[in-house]
């Protein structure tokens, strides 16, 4: 029987063979933290010892409250900025970069083969490009800032076999909402979860970043997309080539297989207060809304962009609702800006504001007020997690987002882009 | 240690644990526990009292990767989460910050909101109103990492053992 890529890869490094439910120590090549790199430094120096050991390996990016929105939050970065100098750490992507997933992957850091650890949820991103990527807690950060070592239980995988092809007007965001919907926000709990078939190896890199962006909220400790022709051309642009490509054995053993046709598929809406209550986007429509969010690190990429603006071009967003838009990164607002899109977002009545988390984890930048309803394409709508525990998420895509801003309320958007 | 019996239901997440507007600006842990659970249950940080036990249904703690959801917990009082299943990276957490957490499905459906329950962490073993129940033994990593208090003093008890070696041998 053959191994998956989780069993291949963690027994590589730990230079054992090893199945499912093993626990390996391992070196991470990647030690990714953001804003919260100031906790983790307080930790650091409980250990009472003065270097990190790999300052190589080190990733901090500044996004979740940049810039500075208080002086709390600013004494924060201070301490961030004070400690990167003083460890001589060259990774570090200040308040003007863009969200840490992002940054990370343009800059080349996310490639096949590679483990990458996160002080962030959502560092199963990398997945995207066929590295093993798992998100861990403050301590455990500091912890393996001190030693280069961490331990990890060799995760059960679920495969997912996506066929057919996306619809016009359906995108990864649908694909994902729809699994996490049929199958539960704890589903893949202590589990990776592998993408596979006709409709994964279509998906385009910001797409696969989506899905794996996402198995987090399906519990998963990592995605994984089989890398292929698409994330070679974009490393080698970068001029990264120091990787290599590990698989899936054809024989691996699976903890299940799931299978969703894609040729099928509707706009999918994440309702309150979970990101399992997932309905087609005909059962909710007509809600109307107060705030609408195009951005995030699901979600803020140039195609997210592009869709959006497809839409919106020529057309006011509707007198009733504040659109916020929040390219991805810096490198992702030059290109929209030069694509045109940005004009489009601004004469149509949206708020563009600086690359970064925004209000998605309700730290600033549009925080709601008790009894408002955001329709964003983050990757949460957890109660609260915007502002006032009394108001209300919904998560779509980009296209249905900017669709239902036009109206002022939940609308397929498949009418504007036939 | 004798406390009552805090009773969740599932997909506990750790945005209604600690909010996250709390999340990136320095706190003690004291000022963290006064937020705790803070989104789902108003009442819980003023009333709390040091043994209390929570008691949850599935995927405790998923969502978002900030310790202070264990953190505030345990700055609460809570003495231990027994939970039908854990979110991975809570887990972690729980258990790196020294937060025993136990898979227990039996004591989920037996035990209510408010019930008098006493805890034996050696033994692995609760007991309320006369039942007592066995919990899961946790793996020895695990036990260590929680005898030294959490993760952070077990590294550096390890780095101080290690630099003292490198001593021997040179």
């Amino acid at each position: 029987m053959g191994r998956t890529f989780s069993e291949k890869i963690l027994g590589q490094r730990a230079g054992q063979e090893v199945r499912a439910g093993d626990i390996v120590v391992v070196s991470p090549d990647c030690i990714l933290s953001h804003d919260n790199t100031a906790a983790i430094i307080n930790e650091f120096r409980k250990l009472e010892i003065s270097r990190v050991r790999r300052a190589e390996k080190l990733v901090i990016v500044l996004d979740h409250v940049v810039p500075a929105s208080s002086e709390k939050y600013a004494l924060n970065h201070k301490v961030i900025r004070e400690f990167v100098a003083e460890q001589g750490i060259e990774n570090f992507f200040d308040v003007n970069q863009g969200i840490c997933h992002q940054v990370l992957s343009e800059h080349g850091l996310a490639a096949p083969g590679k483990i990458i650890i996160g002080a962030d949820s959502h560092t199963t991103t990398y997945g995207a490009f066929g590295a093993f990527s798992v998100g861990v807690g403050r301590s455990e950060v500091a912890s393996v800032w001190a030693t280069d070592e961490l331990w990890l239980r060799v995760p059960e995988t679920i495969k997912v076999n996506l066929e057919g092809n996306l619809p016009p007007g359906i995108y990864a965001k649908d694909i994902i909402l729809k699994l996490i919907g049929d199958h539960g926000a704890d589903k893949a709990n202590y589990q990776a979860v592998e993408f596979w078939g006709e409709g994964a190896s279509s998906l385009s890199l910001a797409s696969r970043m989506v899905l794996c962006n996402m198995a987090a909220e399906m519990g998963a400790k990592n995605g994984y997309f089989a890398p292929d022709q698409k994330v070679f051309d974009f490393l080698q642009r970068l001029e990264v080539d120091d990787y290599e490509v590990v698989t899936s054995d054809s024989d691996a053993c699976y903890s299940e297989i799931i299978t969703l046709n894609l040729d099928e598929l509707e706009p999918q809406v994440a309702c309150p207060h979970t990101v399992d209550n997932v309905r087609p986007v005909g059962e909710v429509a007509g809600l109307a809304f107060h705030q609408a969010l195009i951005g995030t690190c699901t979600n803020g990429r140039l195609e997210d962009l592009e869709v959006a603006a497809k839409i919106l071009r020529g057309r006011k967003v509707h007198p009733r609702v504040r659109v916020l838009v929040i390219p991805a990164s810096r490198k992702e607002l030059l290109k929209a800006l030069k694509k045109g899109l940005i004009d489009i977002f601004i004469e149509a009545g949206c708020l563009i504001l600086n690359p970064g988390c925004g209000p998605c984890l309700g730290a600033h930048q549009g925080i709601l007020a008790p009894g408002e309803v955001a329709l964003s394409t983050a990757n949460r709508n957890f109660r609260g997690r915007m502002g006032s525990r009394e108001s209300f998420i919904y998560l779509a895509s980009p296209a249905t987002v900017a669709a239902s801003a036009l109206e002022g309320q939940i609308t397929d958007p498949r009418k504007y882009l036939s | 240690m004798k406390g009552k019996v805090w009773k969740y239901g599932d997909n506990v997440n750790t945005d209604v644990i600690f909010p996250g507007k709390y999340t990136y600006t320095p706190l003690t842990p004291e000022e963290m526990a006064s937020h705790a659970l803070e989104d789902l249950d108003p009442e819980f940080a003023r009333l709390v009292r040091p043994g209390d036990v929570i008691v949850a249904g599935r995927n405790f703690g998923c969502g978002s990767s900030r310790e202070q959801a264990a953190i505030c917990l345990k700055a609460a009082g809570i003495q231990a989460v027994i939970a039908r299943s854990f979110a991975r990276i809570f887990f972690r957490n729980a258990i790196n910050q020294g937060l025993p957490v136990f898979v227990q499905e039996e004591v989920v459906a037996d035990l209510n909101q408010g019930d008098e329950v006493e805890l034996n962490l050696e033994a692995g073993e609760l007991v309320s109103g006369g039942r007592q129940w066995r919990l899961p033994p946790l793996p020895s990593m695990v036990l260590e990492i929680i005898r030294a208090g959490g993760l952070i003093p077990y590294t550096r008890q390890k780095l101080a053992v290690s630099k003292s070696n490198e001593g021997k041998r040179e």
